[in-house]
């Protein structure tokens, strides 16, 4: 139990980050010298199918853990393999989108629109590359047989991290992307 | 590759001595709670000395007008890092290595919750500590305050590389206190001896508690706007710079957000520790034990609504500023609330005038006039005509050590004993206190009138007014004495741990379950532990026919 307690901790103190973060971009937004032009230059259907993605990549992970509290130890291991492949396309996606912006000379440096959108979706991008290395470890360990015979709380412990992870893009993409669409 | 053999500690654990008989590396390796503890606080002397040096030197330039002792550039470094290393690598191991060692003590537990984290929380802040430090040597230190606000923070306005190691010095610090926060919470809500409710917790535990929560809140922010310095810096981003469309205020939101909880962060455990202290020197129970608890809470819910009132003077509009003065007054109410708690516990006590004791009532003093200068701040005027003058200074020194390092003495007095195994001699401790009391008022007081006649802070030196030379060199002098109380007190503590007095288990006749155990505290802590039934266990069961818990019934 102290190891999902520990997480939640962790979730806590990353949502926090996330909050100045998004706070930032909020921020700056409303400032001149935000060159809201280059919003258009994101592709939101493009990034709303990666969003998906990601977001059933939350529904497989979760299916992966009932079956594993279940004992199906086969079961659990396809929807973990499911949920790295989702997770990983996601990943792809949005380094597609940030070439695209290199391309059009968007950088970190080109505007305040730039630093705080490669900011904040790098280090939402960083979490799920950090998540996905997480659920690999998991994965092999269960190819391994470490899961076989005992039970642990580490796929429920993982679980509350990607489960964070996927809804703080939630929150990145309506503000990044949904919101400045509608006005 | 030849195998490197870790040597475990196979006896009682040595004591403050870094030379024990398996050396250097066991220190380094070890994982236990006692030794990080340790550890955390030689660490934390170390910066003292450190620090201290920088504000000798600092008091020598400021001692006569006009004076070129040392130039702008370095003054600029040496306050910065003065600052800096007293709040994140003074203040900070001090407070987090009594907590390591004493809270699984203090509730029944054998170690942290996660005791590999644990010496990963303390390697990180060594590790955040000398990186900082080792910008002396990478061309220059920061020099842009330690709250080091934008633009001066940019690469145009100092471009050595000092910020950059500032950033990633506390950015590794940070990160070993937040991992060291989680740990706490973890600790205290799991490893508990069962027996011990959360009403039965000493409010040393609960304090820590509350602060850890307040950790993990608050350190995000400084996290986010130090990786945000650094995009700046390295990559050309645009946070801070206005001039290519960043914020300044951003960096002052951020570093305030984080900033003003660092200063209920460093306080809180201190009440916790003068918590602990004030009944078993007045050898009465803690007067009000909910309102201690429930202030705590209080202060820890507020610290985030106060943030502005370091920003007054930046132009916000009436209504911003008229809502965090509100807020900024509110605060001052628990911690208010606090001291008439210990003032109580006082009242008609058997009181043992211990140095332990002088400090926590010297702390209550010393932390009112702190308090009622901070309230004056509070006050959107008065901070305008105050602010970024030596009343701040003077301000934030009376809570910073008449509050916290006062607190951190205090524990150190009570809790040396067990750490050690020795006594500190009592006679000279009492010494030390009058030279440091003294030296510390004396320092201080004239700083606030040096700063109501308009001297400002951070710059090198000033003009021949009248009174400035005078209230100036007699501020020197203070520092002066202070400088030789700390080199009396590191004294004391050497010769304690060479031919020191042995000290029994439980030399002050104390409460909780720390004082059960022998001094030192054998390889694990307990055996077994006895019911908890009240907050003062030990008592109990040293005064079965007098216990709390038959009382309260």
């Amino acid at each position: 139990m102290e190891y999902k307690l520990m997480m939640k901790l962790v979730v806590g103190t990353e949502a926090m980050f996330f909050v100045c973060l998004m706070m930032a971009f909020i921020y700056f937004s409303l400032l001149p010298g935000f060159a809201p032009h280059q919003l258009h230059d994101l592709d939101i259907k493009a990034t709303g199918f990666f969003s998906i993605m990601l977001f059933s990549s939350s529904f497989t992970y979760w299916r992966a853990e009932t079956n594993f509290n279940n004992g199906r130890l086969k079961r659990f291991k396809c929807w973990v393999l499911l949920t790295l492949a989702l997770g990983s396309t996601f990943l792809i996606g949005q380094c597609n989108e940030y070439l695209k912006l290199l391309h059009n000379d968007i950088t970190i440096s080109s505007s305040t629109f730039g630093t705080s959108f490669f900011t904040l979706t790098g280090f939402h991008g960083l979490h799920v590359f950090v998540g996905l290395i997480i659920i690999s470890i998991v994965t092999c360990l269960a190819f391994l047989g470490d899961y076989d015979h005992s039970k642990s709380s580490v796929v429920s412990t993982v679980g509350i991290y990607w489960h964070f992870v996927d809804i703080v893009w939630l929150f990145v993409f309506f503000i990044v992307y949904v919101i400045p669409h509608l006005t | 590759m030849e195998e490197i053999h870790l040597p475990e500690p196979d006896k009682p654990l040595p004591d403050l001595n870094i030379s024990n008989s398996q050396g250097i590396l066991q220190w380094i390796s070890s994982v236990d709670h006692k030794q990080i503890g340790i550890m955390y606080l030689w660490l934390s002397v170390l910066f003292l000395l450190t620090g201290g040096s920088e504000i000798l030197l600092m008091r020598l330039q400021l001692a006569v007008p006009n004076n070129h002792f040392i130039g702008p550039e370095m003054y600029n470094q040496l306050f910065t890092m003065h600052g800096t290393t007293m709040i994140f690598f003074v203040a900070m191991p001090a407070i987090f290595g009594f907590a390591t060692y004493f809270i699984p003590l203090m509730i029944g537990a054998n170690d942290m919750a996660f005791p590999r984290l644990n010496a990963f929380s303390f390697w990180a802040t060594f590790s955040g500590g000398f990186l900082l430090y080792f910008s002396f040597l990478a061309g220059g230190a920061p020099d842009a305050g330690w709250f080091n606000y934008a633009p001066l923070n940019q690469y145009n306005y100092s471009s050595s590389p000092g910020i950059d190691y500032y950033c990633s010095g506390l950015l590794l610090a940070g990160t070993g206190t937040v991992t060291a926060s989680i740990n706490f919470i973890v600790t205290i809500l799991k490893y508990r001896v069962s027996s011990m409710g959360l009403n039965q917790m000493p409010l040393y535990i609960w304090m820590m508690l509350i602060n850890s929560f307040l950790v993990l809140a608050a350190f995000p922010s400084l996290n986010a706007a130090l990786l945000m310095l650094l995009a700046d810096r390295q990559l050309h981003a645009h946070f801070f710079s206005a001039s290519s469309g960043g914020s300044a205020l951003l960096w002052q939101h951020l570093f305030w957000l984080f900033g003003h909880p660092e200063v209920y962060i460093v306080i809180l455990p201190i009440f916790g520790i003068f918590s602990e202290v004030f009944p078993v020197f007045s050898r009465k129970a803690i007067f009000g034990y909910g309102f201690v608890v429930g202030s705590g809470i209080a202060i820890a819910l507020l610290a985030f609504g106060v943030w502005v009132h370091h920003m007054f003077a930046t132009g916000l509009g009436n209504t911003v500023n008229g809502f965090f003065a509100a807020s900024s007054l509110l605060i001052g109410i628990p911690t208010g609330v606090k001291i008439f708690n210990w003032l109580a516990t006082m009242h008609g006590g058997a009181i043992r005038f211990t140095v332990s004791m002088m400090f926590a009532i010297a702390f209550l003093i010393e932390f009112t006039i702190g308090g009622l200068s901070g309230i004056s701040f509070a006050i959107v005027p008065i901070d305008l005509q105050l602010t970024d003058t030596y009343y701040v200074v003077a301000h934030l020194h009376y809570v910073f050590i008449g509050g916290t390092i006062f607190g951190l003495l205090s524990g150190l007095f009570y809790w040396f004993p067990k750490m050690s195994g020795r006594m500190l001699n009592e006679r000279w401790g009492k010494w030390f206190f009058w030279l440091f009391v003294a030296g510390f008022n004396i320092t201080f007081l004239v700083q606030h009138a040096l700063g109501a006649m308009g001297m400002t802070r951070r710059v090198y030196t000033y003009p021949n007014l009248a009174g400035w030379g005078i209230l100036n060199l007699i501020s020197t002098t203070g520092a002066f004495i202070m400088a030789i109380a700390v080199g009396l007190l590191i004294y004391i503590i050497i010769k304690a741990m060479g031919n020191g007095v042995k000290a029994p288990g439980d030399p002050w006749d104390a409460n909780t379950l720390e004082w059960t155990t022998s001094s030192t505290p054998g390889l694990k802590n307990f055996e077994q532990v006895m019911q908890v039934r009240s907050t003062r266990p030990y008592r109990d069961y040293k005064r079965p026919d007098d216990a709390d818990w038959k009382k309260n019934r």
